[in-house]
C-alpha cells in the first residue's frame, strides 16, 4: 500500500508519544489523468509507419533521339496495357503499325490473372529466389540482409531468358492500378521492367480489344 | 452522554498497482508516438508489399488526392540554421512578383503540406482559424500554362540537392495526373521515387 508514514510531530512540542499519521494519498485525479493521457496518446499514435515503395524512372531524354533508347529484344518483352475500370491487358513482342499486330490477351489482377503470366515466364529465377528464402527461414543458411539483397540481385541478373516488362497505362488508367502491377513485379521477382508511355498503336489495340 | 462515534469505514481501494500499470502505458505510448503531421487531404494510399520506410526527413513529398488535387509539403531540411522552407517560398515569391513579411515567412516555414496557387499563401498564412484555412487548399496548379508545381520543385531542388522524392497518391486518383507529376519531376533531374504505399502481404506460389 502506498502509505506514508509520517512521524511528524517528535520533534515538535516535545511529545513524548509520536503521533503516528498514516496519510492516505487520494490517488484517484491522478489516475483520472493518467487515463485521459493514455487514452490521447494512444488514439494520437500512428503505428502502421507508412511504407514505400521504391521505383527508378528511366531518364528523359531531352532531345527525343530514338537512337538514345535502349534497345530491348523483342521476343523477352512483355507488354502491360492498363486501362480504366482496372482493365488490363498484355501482348508479346512488339507492336509495329506497319506489321500485323500482335494479340492482345485480357486479364486480371487476381491471383490467376496477370501473376500467374507473368510466373510462367520467370519461373527460373523465381524459383531460385523462393528457394533461397526458404533456406534463411529454415536456418539452412545464414545470410545478412545485404548480402542476401546482393545474391538476389545476382541471380535476377543470372537468368537470360527473363522477360523484361514494359507497363503502359492509358488515361483512364487509376494510380492503384500502376501501383498493383509495379507490386506484381515485386512479388513475381521479375528483374527488369519500366513504366513507359504508351503509343497510340496500342491505344488503339486496346479500343479494339475483345470485351 | 458521551456520544457513540461508529467507525467509519472508507473502503480505500488500493490503487498503487492500477498507478503503476497506468504509468508504464503512459511512458510507453509517449516514446512511441510520432506525431501524424496535418495533411492537406485525406488520402488513401494503395497496397503493397514494399517493406521499405518511408524516409522521414529531407523529403519533398507530392500528394494527390482522390480528386486529383495536387499538394505539396517538404520539410527544412537536417541543416537547423537555414530553414528550407522559408527561403523557398522567398525565391518563388520573387519569381512571381509577390511579397512576404518575415512573419508570413516564418509561419510558413512551421506548417506542412499546402496546395494552392502562390497568390494565395499570403491570405492562408494570415487566416487564424484552421477551418476557413482548409478552404484555401484547392489545389496546386500542375497545367503547362501555370506551372507552379515545376517552379517549386526547382526551387527546392535548388536548395536542397539531397532531398528524396515521395509521392503519396490516393488510390483512386487518376495515372494521368500521377504521371504528370512524374514527368515534372523527372524535369528536374528526379528519377528515383518512393510510392507510398501501405503494407499488405502478398504470397505467390508455382504451380508445378
Amino acid at each position: 500500500m502506498a502509505e506514508i508514514i509520517q512521524e511528524e510531530g517528535k520533534k515538535k512540542g516535545g511529545k513524548k508519544r509520536p503521533k503516528k499519521f498514516s496519510t492516505h494519498i487520494d490517488m484517484t485525479p491522478m489516475v483520472d489523468l493518467m487515463c485521459l493521457l493514455i487514452t490521447f496518446f494512444m488514439l494520437t499514435t500512428a503505428f502502421s509507419k507508412p511504407k514505400a515503395m521504391e521505383i527508378t524512372m528511366p531518364e528523359k531524354n531531352t532531345e527525343d533521339d530514338p537512337k538514345n533508347q535502349p534497345l530491348i529484344s523483342a521476343d523477352k518483352t512483355i507488354n502491360i496495357l492498363l486501362s480504366g475500370s482496372d482493365k488490363i491487358y498484355y501482348y508479346f513482342g512488339v507492336a509495329d503499325p506497319n506489321k500485323p499486330l500482335p494479340e492482345l490477351i485480357k486479364s486480371d489482377y487476381s491471383k490467376d490473372g496477370i501473376r500467374k503470366t507473368l510466373l510462367q515466364r520467370n519461373k527460373i529465377v523465381f524459383k531460385a529466389v523462393a528457394d533461397l528464402k526458404d533456406k534463411i527461414s529454415t536456418g539452412e543458411l545464414v545470410m545478412a540482409d545485404s548480402s542476401l539483397k546482393n545474391k538476389i540481385k545476382a541471380l535476377k541478373k543470372s537468368d537470360k531468358t527473363a522477360p523484361i516488362i514494359l507497363i503502359k497505362a492509358d488515361d483512364k488508367a487509376k494510380y492503384k492500378n500502376m501501383v498493383d502491377i509495379i507490386d506484381e513485379m515485386a512479388i513475381t521477382t521479375i528483374a527488369s521492367y519500366a513504366v513507359v508511355d504508351i503509343t497510340p498503336t496500342e491505344l488503339k489495340m486496346i479500343e479494339t480489344a475483345p470485351k | 452522554m458521551p456520544k457513540i462515534k461508529l467507525p467509519v469505514k472508507t473502503p480505500h481501494i488500493d490503487m498503487t498497482p492500477m498507478v503503476d500499470l497506468f504509468a508504464l502505458l503512459l511512458t510507453f505510448f509517449m516514446l512511441t508516438t510520432s506525431f501524424r503531421p496535418q495533411e492537406a487531404a485525406i488520402i488513401d494510399t494503395p497496397n503493397s508489399i514494399s517493406e521499405k520506410m518511408t524516409p522521414e526527413k529531407n523529403v519533398i513529398t507530392v500528394l494527390i488526392g482522390k480528386d486529383n488535387k495536387v499538394f505539396l509539403n517538404f520539410d527544412n531540411g537536417t541543416d537547423t540554421s537555414v530553414l528550407i522552407r522559408k527561403e523557398v517560398l522567398k525565391k518563388v515569391a520573387e519569381q512571381l512578383g509577390l511579397k512576404f513579411t518575415n512573419k508570413e515567412l516564418k509561419t510558413f516555414s512551421t506548417w506542412a503540406s499546402f496546395g494552392m496557387p502562390a497568390r494565395n499563401i499570403k491570405a492562408w498564412l494570415n487566416t487564424a482559424d484552421s477551418k476557413d484555412r482548409d478552404k484555401f487548399q484547392i489545389g496546386m496548379p500542375v497545367d503547362s500554362t501555370d506551372n507552379q508545381l515545376n517552379l517549386w520543385i526547382r526551387f527546392i531542388r535548388l536548395q536542397n540537392q539531397n532531398a528524396e522524392v515521395a509521392i503519396k497518391g490516393d488510390a483512386n486518383a487518376d495515372f494521368k495526373t500521377v504521371k504528370r507529376v512524374m514527368d515534372i519531376l523527372q524535369k528536374n533531374m528526379v528519377n528515383r521515387f518512393n510510392l507510398t504505399t501501405s503494407l499488405q502481404k502478398e504470397e505467390a506460389k508455382l504451380e508445378e
